[in-house]
């Protein structure tokens, strides 16, 4: 794949290394805001940090509070990029357009029911109002956003 | 898929009704399109649970809205904070917590919110109607709302309720029509004699069940003894919200959409179907109680959803039956309009020896107020056997409310059978 159709819930461009995550994600009680970090301590991905990435996930889950969590995260510059998710999540749109009203805060979420995208790869998020697409950029690095990684530069 | 705009919601896009509503509006459309919702509907209250602060954007949001001088459009009730207003004296928040949590509920009221702060909004005089759309936050309130009362919201939380309440409108999706309202997974309790009663236990039991194992499904429960009251059922929605994502429950013979297993079903047979033992319901308690019998408590907390006028006039019952006088405090959470009610009379005229310590505003496993934290906490609220330990840190024991009073008195865990 270097180019898949995406369906958008929230308009915006993104390019940063993906971080694919192995399962559902509830932000709240799963994402330490101050630094970006997956905290639940019983997901497979603990330790890992979203600052930055592009975050590629089944689903959100868990509490509607994942909104605020996601909203101060972005507030903060501790959030992700941009989300990609297999199913819709609307909580995860509410906490990204409201910290894009009140911050600015610019983080596109799509749907994508393509082929996987590897972890560490470089991607890019296009996310308009007539539609969007990922493109794979550069393959990929698998361990940017692992614990201990260097932090990428922000790209929103 | 964008929503249907009519010409009212047009305008209150673009700016007509001031920019918090505008605000508001932009987030709705943005909700409903994530949800695939076709257009928006009206509502006629709406409960916000915006008041638990989970960082400034929590706060600049709701300031935002207050700057550009926003009001609600819909009688709305707020759900707790994190601060007791009425006693701040049992705060054991840090001011750098407390001052935040305070400025919140505040800022809250300056949108005219009723500054309810209860997660039981149900038992205010703002209680909605059979049918009634309505937007509701608070996964208890939402329940109840829904399987108790008849009236229609789906599971709304955070910036979402506040945008419907701010707009008057909501999504026209899910549990707000018809269709989705029917019963889909059918549990039946099965194994147990006839006479059995519907005891704390019971119930909550059922809930955990119904909760862990509905999933996304609308579930109806056969076969559930009669209910002592509407708390009962309050309890049991409590504690499905809590297990699982449960919005609506039916309970055949009982709750206002099910006089029959047909109707609850739409005369559809359910896709799932489980039954429920006796067996089912002692595992189901037995999980949320982590201390074995005799262990010492530190506090009994009740009152998650807060408590009722029913449930105090058990309580103070309870506790007059036995003496009144307790080894450890009962913490007790309910709702500022019921306490005030309690308190303008003798409710608690010879019950010093009792140590009641009435919270209102917030709830004890959500903020800093038992003083004890060393030895278990015991508690008839499913709700708060789920969340207590992971939030506040502490050992619970469960037990109907008569095991609470007479473990208060001894100050350790005991049962009356």
């Amino acid at each position: 794949m270097t180019c898949e159709p995406v369906a958008v819930l929230l308009e915006g461009s993104a390019e940063a290394r993906a971080c694919v995550l192995s399962g559902p994600l509830s932000f709240w009680g799963g994402v330490d805001s101050l630094d970006g970090r997956v905290i639940d301590a019983t997901h497979p991905d603990r330790g890992r940090v979203l600052a930055g990435t592009i975050l590629v996930m089944p689903c959100g889950r868990g509490s509607s509070s994942s909104a605020s969590v996601l909203a101060e995260a972005l507030r903060r510059g501790t959030g992700p990029a941009g989300i990609v998710l297999e199913r819709p999540d609307p909580i995860l749109v509410v906490g990204a357009i409201v910290a894009r009203r009140l911050y600015g805060a610019v983080c596109p979420i799509v749907v994508l029911s393509g082929p996987p995208i590897a972890d560490g790869c470089l991607i890019r998020i296009e996310a308009g109002a007539e539609g969007g697409f990922i493109e794979i950029v550069a393959p990929g690095a698998p361990d940017a956003c692992r614990p201990g990684a260097p932090q990428p530069s922000g790209t929103v | 898929m964008t929503p249907r705009l009519t010409p009212d919601d047009e305008a209150a896009l673009s700016g007509a009704r001031g920019p918090g509503v505008a605000l508001a509006m932009d987030v709705l459309v943005s909700f409903a399109r994530a949800i695939g919702a076709p257009s928006f509907l009206d509502i006629t209250r709406a409960h916000v649970d915006g008041c638990l602060y989970h960082g400034q954007a929590s706060l600049d949001f709701v300031e935002r809205l207050v700057a550009g001088g926003t009001r609600v459009a819909v009688p709305t009730t707020l759900n707790v904070g994190s601060f007791d207003l009425i006693h701040p004296e049992i705060m054991r928040l840090p001011d750098a917590e407390a001052d935040p949590a305070r400025r919140l509920m505040r800022a809250h009221e300056a949108l005219g919110c009723t500054p309810s702060f209860t997660c039981a909004p149900y038992q205010t005089l703002l209680r909605p109607g059979f049918g009634e759309q309505i937007a509701w936050g608070e996964s208890n309130a939402i329940v109840f709302a829904n399987s108790v009362i008849g009236a229609r919201t789906n599971r709304y939380g955070d910036f979402i309720d506040l945008c419907c309440a701010v707009t008057g409108r909501a999504p026209a999706w899910g549990l707000h029509l018809d269709e989705n309202r029917l019963a889909t997974m059918l549990f039946r309790l099965s194994g147990f004699p006839a006479s059995a009663e519907a005891t704390d236990a019971l119930v909550v039991g059922v809930g955990l069940i119904v909760g862990l194992e509905a999933g996304p499904a609308v579930p109806v429960i056969e076969g559930l003894p009669p209910p002592r009251d509407e708390d009962q059922l309050k309890a049991l929605g409590a504690a499905a919200a809590s297990a699982g994502e449960v919005a609506l429950f039916h309970a055949v013979g009982i709750t206002p959409e099910a006089p029959d297993l047909a109707r609850a079903t739409g005369g559809k047979a359910p896709r799932a179907m489980r039954d429920i033992t006796p067996g089912d319901v002692a595992e189901a308690v037995a999980r949320l109680s982590r201390v074995p019998e005799g262990t010492a408590l530190a506090a009994v907390c009740l009152g998650t959803p807060h408590f009722s006028d029913a449930e105090w006039t058990r309580l103070l019952r309870l506790l007059r039956d036995g003496g009144g006088a307790s080894q450890v405090p009962i913490y007790v959470n309910t709702g500022r309009e019921t306490l005030a009610r309690l308190e303008a009379g003798d409710a608690f005229a010879g019950l010093d020896a009792a140590r009641i310590v009435p919270v209102t505003d917030t709830c004890t496993y959500v903020t800093a107020i038992l003083e004890d934290l060393a030895g278990a906490v015991m508690t008839n609220s499913g709700k708060w056997a789920h969340y207590a330990p992971g939030n506040i840190g502490v050992e619970v024991a469960f037990g109907e409310l008569e095991d609470c009073v007479l473990s208060a008195r001894a100050g350790r865990v005991v049962r009356a059978r």
